[in-house]
């Protein structure tokens, strides 16, 4: 029903939207989300005619929108504006009844088709039982039924919706939405724009999510309801889990992140590498990484979250340039965590004061492995893991400075084990005992 | 009550009221005329068009006098014959009533015009001169009266000019790319309201002996009208009234916000040039007649909005009959006093202090 084509709007010299392309189809509910300022509002001025796209092109029902009237736009979409300035006396059945002006020339007088449909959207929006009190005695959540109503009257295939459950309570943003919801299933195609992403999930077939004037994502709520797509699009960090009733995804916004003073390093990729990150991001570590390939998934998680990585080349010997620069992030974290047990991973973890490494199948919550003094050059020697470690030699020899200056450090270096659930109690553990150290 | 039938009910009533307050009218002056013989002089000058069956003869009363011959087989005829005193005749036809009716004439304009403003820029404080309508017109007249000047209809061609050219000025500051905002609007109107008030005071001082007549007509006035005034105005401000009445609908919708409005199939921009244009056009044919009078166009549609509602189909005609039925009164008082005073100052003093009774009641207080 509705189709937008890759379209661009540009106010005052500023794109607002760019390339947005998505459809509606007839009887399913869109839902549009994105954080304020996104272009949702832009993209719904864009489809009921308010704004003429300045690139791309606005189809209602295979007509292109530039060549419909403001009266044949409005017989086929009924829009729910975000909010109606209405501080005039007008009587609730008025202003429902004004729904009907696309379909009434100027000198007809009201037919019983406009009666019957107003009628009915009164009916069906439960508006009619204050129909005759004035629009602005009613509350709000009335007052968006009566919007609603009035979009109703227009009995218009296409409904668009800017933010309808905004300012509502819970129980009537359900309300409107499962109404919606029931004027889809007849067969209208609808376009929500809504910041409530849990009832955007729980309501809508599709989402499409706008960030920065572009769409970030455009599918199934489950797909497009990540953490990696939310958080690229919100810049804050969120929890999408199902929700324990609905089923459908529920995201919470850690908006309350804590923020710790402290850093920690992730050594390592791969799916144990890509956890410690999230884990380390959600509780306000600032966090870097690397060396990651460029095809890990720790390095797609650690671009989503903005963070400073270092990438190295898959299936390739990490080159000095990469060590060297690794190993700066390393010095500078307070905290490394090695998530990984891949040699060279090992040795740069060495120039860390502090190191958690990720053990796997331990049944501690946070075993003390090695502490100050047992540290370090010998038990390293004598890993296994360590055989090989000669191209580790050559390497650090390049910046034997820098070795000569971790040494030093080295009887101070703790090293915790913990398992993946208990990283951030680990990390904690480390930092009290050397904070109790420089006490 | 039903939309229509109160519509029905409130404009009977008030043309009812406008009758009475014209036939009142015209008995109070200098001269005392009973209210029964104002009602034979009228009745007498009362002449119904008819198809001339006969040609000429007026069959159709015996007392029947022909007046005009327009076209072939239609006649004028006077149905009634009361035989009133010919002096009376003489005073109310010809100078009591050219006045009471330009009075019903400007005032139903100027209120009809006010409505559409304040519906059209959703605000309370918007009258027809906002958007510099009367400073135009004043211009228009200052000018003629201070220089000598040639034009056709003369002061009142020039006052009427001077307000289209001033309204029409003020839409163009306004518009930028087909749109007009009403704010914009508002604030270009404000700003040539100034020019043309600080144009108006040069040419005051360059006046010399003629500054008496200027500033009688700044004060808005309605002495020495004519029927000529009168037939000017009134097909002016009925076709205007009109089309105004035919947009009613729209301008309730328009009250919604123009964005709902255009989502509401309403072509906003062109509605609101049809809108600013007739309502000019009606406010300019009063204030060329009759001068800058003040507060006609502003409270009269407030009053009508507590009685009737704000639903612009019974609000503009019930407002537009008032506003007859204010200025007709307005101007009695004002040629009745120990000396006559321009209606203008009459419309303010009494205007004002009701305003502010029902400002301070709080039932004015929005749209």
């Amino acid at each position: 029903m509705i189709a937008v084509e890759n379209v661009g709007v540009t106010l005052g010299g500023e794109s607002i939207v760019e390339g947005v392309s998505f459809d509606v189809p007839r009887g399913s509910l869109v839902g549009l989300v994105g954080p304020n300022g996104a272009g949702k509002t832009t993209i719904v001025n864009a489809i009921n005619g308010l704004l003429a796209p300045d690139e791309g092109r606005v189809e209602i029902d295979g007509d292109p929108m530039p060549r419909l009237s403001a009266r044949e736009v409005s017989r086929r979409v009924a829009t729910v504006p975000q909010d109606s300035s209405m501080s005039f006396e007008f009587p609730v059945r008025d202003v429902v009844a004004m729904g009907r002006t696309p379909h009434r020339s100027r000198f007809e007088r009201e037919s019983a088709a406009d009666r019957e449909a107003v009628a009915e959207a009164l009916r069906r929006t439960q508006v009619a039982e204050f129909a005759d009190r004035s629009i602005d005695e009613v509350s709000g959540g009335e007052r968006q039924r009566v919007i609603l109503a009035r979009a109703l009257c227009q009995r218009s295939p296409c409904l668009l919706l800017d933010e309808p459950t905004a300012s509502l309570d819970i129980g009537h943003g359900v309300r409107i939405l499962r109404l919606v919801r029931d004027l889809v299933s007849e067969g209208k195609a609808a376009l929500a724009a809504i910041h409530d992403l849990d009832l955007a999930a729980r309501f809508c077939d599709e989402l499409v999510l706008l960030a920065e004037g572009e769409v970030l994502a455009a599918d199934t709520p489950r797909e497009v309801l990540t953490e990696a797509h939310l958080e690229a699009a919100f810049d804050v960090e969120v929890a999408v889990t199902p929700h324990p009733i609905t089923g459908a995804m529920s995201v919470t916004a850690l908006s309350d992140r804590p923020t710790r003073e402290r850093s920690v390093h992730v050594l390592g990729g791969g799916q144990a590498g890509a956890a410690a990150i999230v884990a380390c991001r959600k509780a306000g570590f600032e966090t870097t990484a690397g060396p990651l390939p460029e095809d890990d998934v720790a390095l797609a998680r650690a671009r989503a979250f903005g963070i400073e990585v270092t990438t190295a080349k898959p299936f390739a010997p990490i080159t000095p340039a990469v060590r060297r620069e690794v190993a700066r992030l390393v010095r500078d974290a307070d905290v490394t965590v090695l998530a990984s047990d891949r040699e060279p991973y090992y040795e740069l973890a060495t120039r860390s004061e502090r190191t958690v490494v990720l053990g796997e199948g331990s049944d501690a919550t946070a075993t003390e492995a090695t502490t100050a003094s047992a540290t370090s050059e010998n038990e390293a020697g004598t890993d296994p893991t360590r055989a090989e470690g000669g191209a580790v030699l050559d390497s650090r020899a390049e910046d034997g400075e820098v070795e000569a200056e971790e040494r030093k450090s080295d009887a101070r270096r703790r090293v915790w084990v913990a398992n993946g659930d208990d990283l951030v109690a680990g990390i904690e553990r480390v930092l009290d005992e050397r904070d109790e150290g420089e006490n | 009550m039903e939309r229509g039938a109160r519509t029905v009910l409130w404009c009977t009533g008030l043309s009812l009221a406008l009758v009475t307050s014209v036939l009142a009218s015209a008995t109070i002056g200098p001269v005392r005329i009973p209210v029964e013989v104002v009602a034979k002089v009228v009745l007498d000058a009362v002449s119904v068009p008819t198809l001339d069956l006969v040609g000429g003869s007026g069959k159709p009363t015996a007392a029947a006098v022909p007046i005009t011959q327009v076209g072939i087989g239609v006649e004028f005829v006077s149905p009634f014959d009361l035989s009133a005193p010919e002096t009376s005749r003489v005073i109310v036809t010809q100078l009591r009533l050219p006045r009471i009716v330009l009075a019903a004439i400007v005032g139903f304009s100027l209120a009809a015009a006010g409505t559409v403003m304040q519906g059209f820029f959703r605000n309370p404080m918007a009258d027809p001169s906002i958007i510099g309508v009367s400073s135009g017109a004043a211009a228009g007249a200052v000018a003629f009266i201070v220089f000598p000047l040639t034009v056709p209809f003369g002061l009142q061609g020039m006052a009427f000019g001077g307000a289209l050219a001033a309204a029409f000025l003020v839409y163009l500051l306004a518009t930028e790319g087909g749109r007009t905002p009403v704010a914009t609007l508002l604030l270009a109107g404000i700003a040539i309201q100034t020019f043309l008030g600080a144009m108006i005071s040069f040419m005051l001082l360059q006046a010399g002996w003629q500054l008496q007549e200027a500033v009688y007509w700044l004060m808005g006035h309605l002495h020495s009208s004519s029927w000529d005034e009168v037939v000017a105005t009134l097909p002016v401000a009925l076709l205007a009234f009109c089309m105004l009445a035919a947009y009613a609908r729209d301008l309730n919708v328009l009250l919604l916000g123009e964005e709902d409005a255009h989502s509401l199939g309403i072509e906003v921009e062109r509605t609101k040039r049809v809108l600013l244009g007739v309502a000019s056009v009606i406010t300019a044919g009063a204030v060329a007649v009759a001068g800058v009078i003040g507060f006609v166009g502003l409270i009269v549609p407030h009053v009508m909005r507590l009685l009737v509602g704000p639903d612009h189909r019974i609000l503009l005609p019930t407002s537009a009959l008032a506003g007859a039925v204010f200025l007709v009164v307005t101007d009695t008082v004002a040629r009745t006093g120990p000396a006559e005073l321009p209606v203008g100052i009459v419309t303010a003093a009494l205007g004002a202090p009701f305003f502010i009774y029902l400002l301070r009641r709080r039932e004015v207080h929005a749209l």
